[in-house]
């Protein structure tokens, strides 16, 4: 951990709740990158989950209530990085439209949403570089929809994976259509989100990498878990597991 | 409008195991998507066009009530007539006594959504007149009394074998008794056919893109000049419509036009783009004597105000059906409505009740590829989201997804419950797991693990481990 003289500042690392329970290793590889880019991680506790899934389910009050709560806990510090697409935006955009401009937290929730960021789209504004170095391997990445419509996250995480030695980055056909995940929809109409993740591990065995890289936790489940299911041998991982070279060697115990 | 969105699950159950609409499901991709993209590409300021029309729309729709009154004195002026209907019932009822006076036995027709909302066909044959679909893909699935899948490529669900199939069954007739198979020669025999009806029709039917608050004109356009024979051969022409396709001027109908076309299906132009004003008058060498507009209201002015009115500056082009992984893998057909996709997913609960169309809003990963290519920007996901509240004000969303979000909703308020009940959850992971996987899961889970696997947590919660080993928080 650097000292903080050295420090360009702190960075509060939201790491959504899909992060903290699924995959702690996506946790561990952000703020090893955000500490690499020069900052200091501060992981605020109490947190929890953003509330897309009150969200996107209709349960607007509920979601106003999570908004609400991680509006208080974050609200304090300088800069906030999400190393998801779709939390942050739901945190940028989404945020803000559950409140009243005339409520006081409709102000707050511009705030925090004007200090938040994505990952990729962090490392990238402030200058990154991937320090690690790959045996040749050739790696797709696949645009999770919220980061890339509602953030514009695109270019962002392709320019980091390129620079990364050793790493040969080959686009999907599709690499902008929905993987199927769409939170509760991949439970609720599992035959139709079978198709589209079907599809979408089709799209990436025709590339012929042996890795597909993405950005959000969601997806990564759905595309890990069909890859698996069908017995093919390319891994599924978050861009920062790349980027930080924890793919191999997980940060779990 | 008849809604069937309930089975939506077992239809797209089928349509996914449907080899023949698989294939034909194809055709989106090439024939639509790519030809749009380049479509876009190849028209510097495609983007600040569609601000543009985004505008007009916004305008007309905020000032509605005066535009179709111009619209109306407009075309009064020219010897046209304006008929209004609230709902669908009377919509019918005025087209059938237009036909009755013009003593129709035959009525072509072309281009008409809103007809199949206001199911008018049924309603003619009920009443002795024969109603002929002259659009190819309209004329198809009459014969085979179906329902369009796709609002602007009717049959995209048809392979051409079935097609070839159904002028075989149908033809023979008419002397046709030779199999077909070549798309020419399919086109050329259903054209000799429809020929004579355009002939034999009485009255006319079109529906209308765009109607022009300024000139009093319908304006229509197809890629088979079929509306041009529907609406000049006989003897009169009736436009049926909703009051949300008008624009003010001639010029934001050029706007709309030019986005239209490259936005259905990547065309800089349609072959044929009509704009019909007024009966025909003195001098002019052909044209219905009469000319009707019957404008639908059908639950469209119950919009405005609404979180639903921008959904009223639709254009019906067919982008976001097209673009939608969802639609792109079941077909039309699924959605059991007459307005499928994303678009039908905003519409249809809008006119004819959330209760009736449950699934629709929510068979939807809110992935915002819909949103991406509307011309009118016209922001789906969002519209689709607040049909979600409003089932979940009414309790119509299903008990289980509502408990599991209100279960979701307690433990995220509370840290500590939410820290513990996260380690729980991490912990029986793993315990179901087997190497570190896990192939079955019990509850909703199932639906998970009945196509996937899913990779068990390696350790504690991010938030434990970070404590742990004495990171900051
Ligand atoms: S919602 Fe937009 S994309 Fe869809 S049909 Fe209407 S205008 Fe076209």
């Amino acid at each position: 951990m650097k000292k903080p003289s050295e420090s360009k500042g702190e960075v509060a690392l939201f790491v959504t709740c899909l992060v903290d329970l699924m995959r702690p290793e996506v946790g561990f590889a952000s703020a090893s990158l955000i500490e690499a880019a020069g900052f200091e991680v501060v992981v605020p506790k109490g947190q929890s989950c953003c509330g897309q899934p009150n969200y996107n389910g209709g349960d607007r009050n509920a979601a106003r209530r999570m908004a609400e709560r991680t509006i208080a806990l974050l609200q304090r510090y300088e800069r906030v990085v999400v190393p998801s697409g779709s939390c942050a935006a739901m945190i940028k955009l989404h945020y803000p439209s559950l409140f009243d401009e005339a409520d006081a937290l409709f102000g707050k929730a511009r705030a925090l949403a004007d200090k938040t960021q994505e990952l990729t789209t962090f490392l990238a504004a402030n200058g990154y570089v991937p320090a690690v170095k790959l045996a040749a391997t050739r790696v797709t990445y696949h645009d999770s929809c919220s980061g890339l419509r509602e953030l514009g996250i695109h270019d962002q995480p392709r320019a980091l994976l390129r620079r990364i030695d050793g790493l040969r980055l080959v686009e999907l056909s599709e690499p902008e259509v929905c993987c199927g995940f769409g939170g509760t929809f991949c439970i609720k109409y599992p035959d139709i989100s079978n198709r589209m993740v079907s599809n979408k591990t089709a799209d990436i065995a025709a590339t012929g990498a042996s890795v597909v890289a993405m950005g959000d936790v969601g997806c990564l489940m759905n595309i890990e878990g069909r890859l698996r299911r069908e017995g093919s041998s390319v891994r599924a991982c978050h861009v920062a597991e790349l980027l930080a070279g924890t793919l191999e060697t997980p940060g779990g115990n | 409008m008849e809604i069937d969105s309930g089975a939506f699950v077992e239809k797209a159950r089928v349509a996914l195991a449907d080899p023949t609409l698989q294939h034909a499901l194809k055709h989106i991709k090439h024939g639509f998507v790519e030809a749009r993209a380049r479509a876009a590409e190849n028209l510097p300021g495609f983007e600040s066009m569609r601000d543009h029309a985004r505008d007009i729309k916004a305008r007309t729709i905020a000032n509605l009530a005066d535009y179709l009154e111009q619209f109306e004195a407009n075309v009064t002026s020219v010897g046209g007539h304006v008929h209004w209907a609230r709902d669908a019932e009377e919509a019918r009822r005025i087209v059938g006594d237009i036909c009755r006076q013009a003593g129709a036995r035959t009525v072509t027709k072309s281009k008409s959504m809103v007809t199949e909302e206001i199911e008018l066909n049924a309603y003619l044959e009920a009443q002795g007149i024969v109603p002929v679909e002259t659009d190819l893909g309209e004329y198809i699935i009459q014969l085979r009394k179906e329902k369009p899948s796709h609002i602007i490529a009717p049959v995209i669900h048809l392979s051409k074998a079935q097609v070839a199939d159904t002028f075989h069954e149908h033809h023979a007739q008419y002397g046709f008794h030779e199999r077909l198979t070549e798309r020419g020669d399919m086109v050329r025999e259903a054209r000799s056919i429809l020929r004579e009806r355009f002939v034999a029709a009485d009255v006319g039917i079109t529906g209308a893109n765009f109607l022009i608050a300024e000139t009093g004109s319908a304006v229509v356009v197809t890629n088979e000049g079929n509306a041009d024979l529907t609406a000049s051969l006989p003897d009169t022409h009736i436009v049926v419509t909703g009051i949300e396709k008008l624009v003010p001027t001639l010029d934001d109908c050029h706007t709309l036009l030019r986005l239209l076309t490259r936005s259905a299906t990547g065309q800089d132009i349609t072959t044929y783009m009509s704009f019909f004003t007024g009966p025909r008058r003195g001098g002019d060498l052909s044209g219905p004597s009469a000319f009707h507009v019957v404008l639908v209201d059908n639950g469209r002015s119950d919009m405005i105000g609404t979180e639903f009115e921008e959904m009223l500056r639709c254009i019906r082009c067919g982008a976001c059906l097209n673009h939608c992984p969802v639609y792109a893998n079941i077909g039309g057909h699924a959605y059991g409505s007459v307005y499928p996709g994303p678009m039908g997913a905003v519409l249809t609960p809008s006119l004819s009740g959330i209760e009736k169309a449950g699934h629709l809003p929510n068979a939807s990963t809110v992935c915002g590829r819909c949103e991406e290519v509307c011309p009118v920007r016209i922001p789906l996901p969002r519209m689709m989201r607040h049909w979600r509240e409003r089932e979940f004000e009414r309790h119509l969303s299903p008990r289980g997804m509502r408990w599991g979000m209100g279960f979701w909703a307690v433990l995220t308020d509370h840290p500590r419950t939410y820290r513990i009940g996260l380690w729980i959850a991490s912990r029986a992971l793993r315990l179901i797991a087997w190497r570190g996987w896990i192939s079955r899961l019990p509850l909703a889970g199932g639906g998970w693990t009945a196509f996937r696997d899913m990779r068990a947590p390696s350790g504690g919660t991010f938030q434990r481990q970070w404590r742990k080993r004495g990171g900051r928080r």
